[in-house]
């Protein structure tokens, strides 16, 4: 079923033949210039956070360190994302340059692709890919070697720090923090870790400059951004928007015409009711926009054939598992709110222990080490104070 | 160093860069409770009971792990804080088995103080522990693991790690399924576990506790048949106090003795006269070991030897340095030898049935309780050790007898086996075996006195981590005229990851030692898995001043003088390293794998 009028954007994905042009004249610039454009252009991490990307690199380029890295995390594991995979498997070499003029500002040798252990089978297309970029790499004289680093399976490993300890041959548990990656982040040093689609984005500011990308988006959230579009829609899919479209007019685009709510941002993300969608826009949280939601960018549909127990239930499980196990919070509150849904549900406790759940939801919130065990209380709390019904019936 | 001010609980502080907001509040006098902290382990910030609000910031920041900055703002007890901190509390008690009046550490268990002082109710959550398989190792001699009371803020894994360089424990596993684990969680005794006790010692609830034996040794007290002989090892008599409601650093060795014979016992010994043995029989073998390399240039006699008091330590070079063992002093450790004495010698002696003889002692180690089970232990031809003890444990019993401890008369030791120097009371302390075999082997070879202000060798004490001292020779007896000239190299290492870094110099060449003591426990015997909780480095220092000013206090210095010794070879043994001495006093060592 085709639709109609998608508001689609073609910046990532478009096929670009130009890598070496831009890598070129990007090296010609002050390391100062491609920072102050990357702050311009209002570019935040892709992955999630948000945090601003020159920012970031400002911050690892002014950091001292015997040595520095630059690490694309491409450990996508958010239930529901399934973008990164396509700009590697499509764009790889944006994903390159950004990494090596990220590594000629900050003054690093060495960087890494931390791939998503299931993604194995991209290793032997990049690792050409790469071998062909070094080829360029020596050919402008840049020192700046990648390799690719296989990740085992763990979603925590996505936390960058976490990722960092996986790295190193340790288990992957997050750290404390501060210190942040760009002090000491990859044997602890100084550190620039960007999700894949930043990277790549990072291309689109170097090649048309940074106020065009800026003139995409609203207020506190510029540019465009993947889409992994999944559940109960006719056309799932990647697709690339602008930011700051409300709900009502994503179901619109996408829905079956029966949604009844939409998962922002995966398990860790927020549970937006039908209710909401017209005040709801997809953003970066700002004082401008209003309600906006964060994300990654997985976006799953529910119609209401769903059970909202059930899709909690599911998202419980997966953070039951997936918690490193390390801080008391995640560890123990996620068994919690798992067996005290199915509790409530089975009528062995009261509907008001749904109540003492969500205090505890929120004391995971403020109190998680990480943003597994902060996170959690986004999907908890969302679902449950929207659907209680639900969970009790 | 640049001052960093603040408020915790609107009170200004200043603080040196680098410390942290736990650090800070403890200069306000502020508590602030903390779980997986512990003060001789690196961070870990996991248990997340010490977090704190830091005006500004949605979430909470955990103390013990954030650094204090420039205008921050605490509140340590905000209602934010508490709710966070009670859940927290409620989470951990909800996965840990809290059966508290039938548990070992009931009235010490950290986090059973904590859920009493947050008030941690009934209506709680949902009880975890009857959802999961929980075993509970118990077939070591020395240490209890049970799961279901473990709340993994990893105290025992950092302890280990870090202190001792080992990893018997680590973590496996990830979110509901995460735990502290043996190698394959095998059995404790099955794996590279020294015995050590630092973990017991550090754990916050009673997920690993010591083997306790207390109602076996009741019982051979109340059995008429039997005869009691307790010995005490140096590093009880500095500790006990601590244990029974004194301050660190109390000798309480005349009160500990007549705790014991009110306890029951029959006689009341001293680990310290076979300490005294111990120097005399190590030292005459490192003299002889010195005379086969550099005389005799025999190739089978090993050089550096190293010290073998400390059973910790045996375990350990028989798990990671197995082809170091020729270098290993065969004589037994002081508690081994004592009761390979207290049935042969003692019983003869007192014309008791060494049968009818039940002997205990009451050592600040927990790897003490392996090392009497050890198949080799039983040169007497019975078990030369029946029961030991902790420090902790003997407080247990005499709280448990309604001894008011601190209003006891002090007592003497009884005689046989009961009197000692000074030189044996320091084996407590880490350096101490070196400078008690540095008194009695010096003045063996040249007549004369160690060359050290007051016999006190001042440069293999303290808590450097790798202490090292040379003696030169000099002017020796005629018998000893091969050592004139030497330069006599010791090393002195406490906590086994210090003892890694000197056995890795021995094996790759770098260190030329003649004799090196290596105590498993950080501080000697008197920073032991066994000693009573909790332990810190202030601690360990008072208990090894207090070590050092009973030595002081000695009439007796030097081991060799120990009147009741030299009986003992006239009587009984003849001479160090003699027919008797190979039978009872010396051992041997076993490979063992590394995992």
């Amino acid at each position: 079923m085709a639709k109609k009028n998608l508001q689609r954007l073609d910046l990532i994905f478009k096929n670009e033949q130009d890598g070496e042009q831009i890598l070129t004249k990007t090296f010609k610039r002050s390391n100062q210039d491609i920072v102050n454009d990357l702050i311009i252009s209002g570019l935040k991490g892709r992955g999630g956070a948000g945090y601003p990307t020159g920012l970031k690199w400002k911050l690892a380029s002014e950091a001292e360190g015997d040595f520095k890295y630059v690490i694309c995390n491409a450990d996508e594991g958010e239930p529901g994302t399934f973008k990164d995979r396509e700009i590697l498997s499509q764009v790889p070499v944006k994903v390159l340059i950004g990494m090596a003029v990220c590594a000629k500002v900050i003054g690093a040798h060495e960087g890494y692709i931390y791939l998503r252990g299931e993604y194995k089978f991209l290793v032997e297309p990049l690792t050409e890919i790469i071998d062909d970029f070094h080829v360029l790499l020596n050919k402008i004289g840049f020192d700046f070697r990648v390799k690719i680093f296989l990740g085992s399976g763990a979603y925590i490993c996505g936390e960058e720090s976490a990722l960092f300890e996986s790295m190193e041959g340790h288990r992957g548990e997050p750290r404390n923090k501060p210190p942040f990656p760009t002090q000491a982040g990859y044997r602890k040093m100084p550190t620039v870790i960007n999700n894949v689609e930043t990277l790549a984005h990072t291309y689109s500011i170097f090649k048309y400059g940074p106020d065009k990308f800026k003139d995409l988006g609203v207020q506190d959230s510029r540019g465009s951004k993947v889409f992994s579009v999944s559940g109960d829609t006719p056309i799932p899919g990647i697709y690339e928007l602008e930011f700051g479209m409300s709900l009502q007019k994503f179901v619109e685009d996408f829905g079956d015409g029966d949604a009844k709510a939409v998962q922002v941002g995966g398990a860790s993300g927020f549970c937006v009711p039908r209710k909401k969608f017209e005040n709801t826009k997809i953003g970066y949280q700002g004082k401008l926009t209003g309600v906006s939601l964060p994300t990654g960018g997985s976006m799953m549909i529910f119609n209401s054939s769903r059970s909202m127990y059930n899709v909690l239930h599911n998202y419980l499980e997966f953070f039951v598992e997936e918690s490193c196990g390390q801080c008391t919070p995640c560890r123990v509150g996620t068994q919690q709110l798992l067996l005290g849904i199915e509790a409530v549900k089975k009528g062995e406790k009261s509907s008001e222990y749904l109540e003492k759940l969500l205090g505890l939801a929120e004391n995971m919130r403020v109190t998680a080490k990480c943003g597994l065990g902060q996170s959690v209380a986004n999907s908890f709390s969302s679902i449950v104070e929207n659907f209680k019904e639900e969970m009790i019936y | 160093m640049s001052k960093i001010n603040l408020t915790i609980d609107h009170i200004q502080v200043s603080v040196d860069k680098g410390a942290t907001i736990l650090e800070a509040a403890k200069k306000l006098n502020i508590k602030i409770p903390t779980l997986c902290y512990h003060e001789d382990l690196c961070v870990a910030g996991n248990c997340r009971v010490c977090v704190v609000e830091q005006m500004g910031s949605d979430r909470l920041v955990p103390s013990c792990a954030t650094p204090a900055s420039e205008g921050m703002e605490i509140l340590t007890n905000s209602l934010k804080v508490r709710n966070a901190r009670k859940s927290v509390i409620e989470l951990l008690v909800s996965e840990h088995r809290a059966e508290c009046t039938r548990c070992y550490k009931n009235g010490v268990c950290e986090l059973q103080h904590l859920s009493s002082e947050y008030l941690i109710g009934e209506d709680g959550l949902i009880d975890l522990v009857a959802l999961k398989n929980y075993t509970i190792d118990y077939f070591s001699p020395s240490i209890i693991k049970d799961d279901s009371k473990c709340i993994r803020c990893q105290r025992c894994v950092r302890s280990c790690d870090q202190l001792q360089n080992i990893g018997a424990l680590s973590v496996a596993y990830k979110g509901e399924k995460m735990k502290i684990a043996s190698f394959f969680e095998k059995p404790m005794y099955e794996v590279v576990c020294t015995n050590c006790g630092q973990c017991v010692n550090r754990c916050p609830t009673g997920a690993l506790i010591e083997r306790n034996y207390i109602d076996e040794v009741w019982s051979a007290i109340n059995n008429p048949q039997k005869h009691l002989v307790v010995q005490t090892a140096p590093a009880v008599r500095i500790a006990l106090g601590e244990a029974l409601g004194m301050e660190s650093g109390n000798i309480v060795t005349g009160r500990m003795v007549a705790a014991l014979r009110r306890l029951g016992f029959d006689s009341v010994l001293d680990t310290d006269f076979t300490a005294d043995l111990t120097i005399i029989e190590e030292g005459n073998e490192l003299l002889q070991r010195l005379k086969g390399a550099l005389v005799d240039k025999d190739p089978e006699v090993k050089l550096p030897m190293t010290t073998s008091c400390s059973p910790g330590w045996i375990k350990y070079i028989e798990h990671m340095y197995p082809q170091l063992l020729p270098n290993v002093s065969t004589a037994k450790s002081p508690q081994q030898m004592f009761g390979a004495l207290v049935k042969t010698y003692y019983a003869n002696k007192i014309k008791v049935d060494p049968e009818d003889i039940v002997s205990v002692s009451i050592m600040p180690c927990t790897a003490k309780k392996y090392e009497a089970n050890r198949p080799e232990m039983h040169s007497s031809g019975y078990k030369d050790v029946d029961l030991v003890l902790t420090t902790r444990e003997l407080a247990r019993m005499i709280e448990q007898a309604g001894i008011d401890f601190k209003a006891l008369e002090n007592e003497e030791f009884d005689s046989f086996m009961g009197v000692s120097s000074g030189a044996a009371v320091i084996f407590g302390a880490t350096g101490g075996v070196m400078e008690a075999a540095l008194r009695t082997a010096y003045e063996i070879v040249t007549g004369r006195e160690v060359p050290f202000d007051g016999l006190n060798i001042t440069p293999v004490r303290g808590m450097d981590e790798v202490k090292e001292a040379a003696i030169k020779i000099e002017n020796p007896l005629p018998e000893w005229s091969f050592l004139d000239g030497v330069e006599l190299k010791t090393c002195v290492a406490h906590g086994l990851a210090n003892a890694k870094k000197v056995m890795d110099s021995v094996v790759n060449g770098k260190a030329q030692y003649h004799f090196i003591e290596i105590m498993a426990c950080p501080g000697g015997c008197l920073g032991g898995g066994g000693q009573p909780i909790p332990t810190n480095m202030e601690i360990r220092k008072r208990r090894t001043e207090a070590i050092y000013r009973e030595d002081e206090g000695m009439p007796i210095r030097k081991s060799h003088e120990n009147p009741e010794v030299v009986k003992l070879y006239e009587e009984f043994l003849k001479k160090p390293l003699g027919h008797k001495s190979h039978e009872l006093l010396h051992t041997t060592y076993t490979p063992r794998n590394r995992y």
